[in-house]
């Protein structure tokens, strides 16, 4: 009997219609768990290089984690992964909700699509039910309207469903899939969906999931629950709100938005507004979002209030999470009311809260600077909210000018030239970042933003504060229940961190406690995103109820696999290393691995080259960024060694023997 | 009052639902289903749980309902609830197993299914669901009644199961089966 896992996958090839469930191998989840991971090594099996993102032969896999459905509080992740049409690289976007448990609970681990259906259907998993049905009855339809009215056809009011909107259909390079409350929304994986002509995935499961040694398990969840309890009684002091709590930034819940509206930027991440937030601004969106708001909302078993229900007078009712609340209303300068109003009409659209409103100010910067004419922008009312509502009715259908903004800022700048290429100011790896600009450098940053697979903050940064402390008193007393640093040593670093002075920002931390605090941070996105725990009660707040010291006791009891802190850290090691190895092998290169060049106002060219030189060594990986053999070979990955040394990718350790001080003069440097 | 009738104490054990303060999590469904499995706690099921959460989110409902008394047939009439403007689902409060909806019934056998308010040995402090309703949308509370005293004992899950069983086959067909069954050992 398999424990926490199903045991199954089911493989569909939308093609042929052909449908299998197949047995997965055990040894697969002691390498590597599940969830992310294990989608990373059916990629790297079954799409070599060559396979185009909108292509038959790229894969979307939707995952469930290894403890997703259990009883662990927050275990309810769907990992989806895919080749991504934006970077060209590995996709994979996560949402909350209620759709991988009943995945689980239906029988399969993961549901792995391939192919290419004639016309648009979508998919229907009832147990071992498997229908493939038409669609075209679904086309143009809202993501959030689709679900309902697959819900109704059915009868089955519980049925979960993952849909596209206009955004998927139509091949948007940053469309996002829908469900309900959540979303998986970056990096285009909705595109991809749209490719394979599939509306939506609608699944019913009534099956049971079961743990290897009951008793213990509940007695760790029980205190996760408990430890929930406690710790929102005791918000972190000294931090901002947002940073304070569990869960996602509680954005729902929180009417105070001085911090997001006068520190990140405005409009295509250009503006910052000091002065934006004023008793009157507060006043009036506190009664704005004070009115729209019905319900906080939570996902599959978690006590948490992430999301909102919101309806808008006139506006068909949705649900939000995060920070989707803000994207429109500071791309568009405008107002929330309008961003709740317009988030409305972008989430039945299907499209990413972060790139969607970046491309929509970055359009009508090339207007204003005369990279375009009047003419590409015929029919676009005069009015500031009505010009942001048109551009992404012509985005979604792909209609004159939008047709190129779909493709987002990256590739629609490559058609305007130069001039386009300097506004589209804000990607990392093609990439719309979030709309932040700041002065110092901070070198733990740096390297997230540089070195993450994913491309995107949110999804690397986490447990160690993102600033120093001011006082020592402030400090002394964050570390003193601090049970969840992988070891002692990252007290120190945090108790010598400093505003100011020798032991501040951009050396200190130095680049050697830079790389650990980055791989300690890392490691737990990595276990979450393998074990299909939402990063909200885990790898994200800061002391958060699960860590590097209890993982493998819920592992343990949940799967019935015995390891221990140094066996988890491994597995987190070799999976983020076939991750990055699967990057490599689509072209990643040393110079990829860079923020937008006016991230920082304050840059630092020789420590940033240290920094990364650093940071690879520390993984075992050479100065360009790829894995070295003994590393693969060492965490069991000697099939990618293989591959990559057949592909001509050199593998060798190039990294200087002596002297870590200054890098060779002939190893690429990034630009900057 | 009768002055030969017997009274008698009972305690009566109340779960206050407030769907107000409901955030859709479905944990109650998760643990209720972990704890009644066998053994305890080695599986989940929320299609095995007593307590099932009417959620239509896009209308904000929410409504916890508890899996009552096992019926042979449906009603005859049927309810349907506008409240605060909401309208809400046909029969969307009533606690029944019932033929007329998957609600409440064992999802392998179709037998139904019975909140027993986790009666366990030795007993628990709240019901599990309970505990596991961090946001108090579930909240539990005793008190004592005096009733009369009756006779016969509370239907036990077995005998419900059976009846349910009578109910769809027939008395003679399921005795029949029995003793096939013991007959091949
Ligand atoms: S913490 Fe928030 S986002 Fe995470 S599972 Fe809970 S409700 Fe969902
Ligand atoms: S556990 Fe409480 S909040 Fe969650 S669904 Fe059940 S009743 Fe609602
Ligand atoms: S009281 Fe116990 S049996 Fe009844 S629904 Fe709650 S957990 Fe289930």
């Amino acid at each position: 009997m398999r424990f926490a896992e199903t045991g199954y996958n089911l493989e569909v090839d939308l093609s042929t219609g052909n449908v299998e469930r197949v047995e997965t191998d055990p040894r697969w989840t002691e390498q590597h768990l599940g969830g992310l991971a294990t989608s990373s090594r059916i990629l790297w099996d079954r799409c070599p290089p060559e396979v185009e993102p909108y292509s038959e032969e790229n894969l979307l896999i939707f995952a469930a984690g290894l403890l997703v459905g259990t009883p662990a509080p927050g275990a309810n992740r769907t990992v989806v992964t895919t080749i991504s049409p934006q970077s060209l690289f590995t996709a994979y976007s996560m949402m909350g909700g209620f759709f991988a448990p009943e995945l689980k609970h239906a029988g399969y681990d993961k549901l792995i699509l391939r192919g290419r259906s004639p016309s648009l259907v979508y998919l229907w998993i009832h147990n071992d039910k498997v229908e493939i049905r038409d669609a075209a009855h679904l086309a143009g339809k809202g993501a959030n309207e689709t679900a309902d009215l697959i819900r109704a056809e059915l009868r089955e009011p519980k049925a979960q469903v993952a849909a596209i909107g206009l955004a998927g259909e139509n091949r948007v390079r940053f469309a996002s899939i829908e469900h309900g409350r959540s979303s998986a929304s970056r990096l285009g994986i909705g595109g991809v969906m749209g490719d394979k002509r599939l509306k939506a995935v609608a699944v019913r499961g009534t099956r049971d999931l079961n743990v290897a040694r009951p008793a213990e398990y509940m007695e760790l969840c029980n205190w996760v629950l408990k430890y929930i309890g406690i710790r929102e009684q005791k918000p972190v002091p000294g931090v901002m709100p947002i940073l304070a709590g569990l869960g996602s930034p509680q954005e729902m819940k929180l009417i105070d938005e001085e911090w997001h509206t006068t520190n990140f930027m405005w409009g295509n991440s250009r503006t910052r507004r000091r002065d934006f937030w004023t008793k009157e601004i507060e006043e009036k969106w506190k009664g704005t979002q004070e009115s729209v708001r019905k319900r906080l909302v939570s996902c599959y078993n978690c006590p948490m209030k992430c999301g909102a229900t919101i309806s808008v007078p006139g506006v068909a009712t949705y649900m939000m999470k995060c920070f989707s609340k803000l994207t429109y209303t500071m791309a568009a300068y405008s107002d929330l009311d309008f961003g709740f109003r317009i988030a409305q009409r972008a989430t039945e659209y299907g499209v990413d809260a972060f790139s969607a409103p970046q491309v929509m100010a970055y359009g009508l910067e090339l207007l204003e600077h005369g990279i375009l004419g009047p003419a590409d922008f015929e029919g676009m009312p005069a009015d500031n909210e009505g010009r942001f509502y048109w551009l992404l009715d012509r985005i979604v259908r792909r209609e004159g000018i939008g047709d190129v903004l779909a493709d987002g800022t990256y590739w629609a700048a490559k058609k305007f030239g130069k001039a386009a290429e300097d506004l589209a100011h804000n990607n990392i790896k093609k990439h719309e970042q979030l709309p932040l600009k700041l002065g110092m450098l901070n070198p733990v940053y740096f390297l997230m933003y540089c070195t993450g697979e994913k491309s995107n903050i949110t999804q690397i940064e986490g447990q160690f504060p993102q600033a120093p402390f001011a006082t020592m008193a402030e400090r002394e007393d964050f570390v003193k229940d601090w049970v969840q640093v992988p070891d002692e040593k990252f007290k120190k670093y945090l108790l010598d961190w400093e505003l100011r002075g020798e032991r501040s920002n951009p050396n200190y931390p130095t680049v050697e406690m830079s790389c650990d605090i980055v791989d300690w941070q890392e490691r737990m996105h990595h276990i979450d995103d393998a074990l299909g725990m939402c990063a909200g009660l885990g790898s994200f707040p800061l002391k958060p109820p699960y860590h590097i010291h209890n993982y493998p006791a819920f592992i343990a009891a949940a799967a019935g696999l015995d390891i221990d802190e140094a066996g988890l850290t491994t597995i987190a090691r070799r999976n983020r290393t076939l991750l990055r190895a699967l990057n490599v092998r689509r072209g990643l290169t040393r110079d990829d691995e860079r923020p937008p060049d006016d991230h920082w106002k304050k840059r630092f060219p020789d420590l940033e080259q240290k920094l990364l030189d650093g940071y690879y060594k520390f993984k075992g990986w050479n100065l360009r960024g790829i894995p070295t053999e003994s590393t693969l070979n060492g965490l069991g990955l000697g099939f990618v060694a293989d591959d990559l040394k057949k592909r001509g990718l050199a593998i060798d350790d190039d990294h200087p023997s002596h002297g870590q001080d200054s890098a060779p003069a002939d190893h690429p440097k990034a630009a900057s | 009052m009768d002055p030969t009738s017997k009274k008698r104490k009972k305690l009566v054990k109340t779960i206050r639902i407030d769907v107000d303060k409901c955030n859709g999590c479905r944990a109650c469904e998760v643990i209720c289903s972990s704890f009644h499995a066998s053994p305890k706690y080695s599986s989940s099921n929320p299609e095995r749980s007593r307590i099932r959460v009417i959620r239509e989110p896009l209308r904000d409902i929410y409504v916890p309902v508890y899996a009552g008394e096992y019926t042979a047939a449906e009603c005859s009439g049927r309810d349907k609830y506008t409240i605060d403007g909401k309208a809400y689902d046909e029969c969307a409060f009533c606690r029944a197993s019932c033929p007329s909806r998957s609600l409440f019934k064992e999802p392998d056998s179709g037998l139904p299914l019975k909140c027993d308010m986790c009666e366990s040995d030795p007993p628990l402090e709240e019901p599990m669901c309970v505990q596991w309703c961090l946001n108090d949308a579930l909240v539990y509370e005793e008190h004592e009644v005096e009733v009369e005293e009756e006779e016969g004992v509370e239907q036990g899950e077995l005998e419900l199961g059976l009846e349910s069983l009578v109910d769809r086959h027939g008395l003679q067909k399921l005795m029949d089966t029995i003793a096939r069954m013991k007959k091949k050992g």
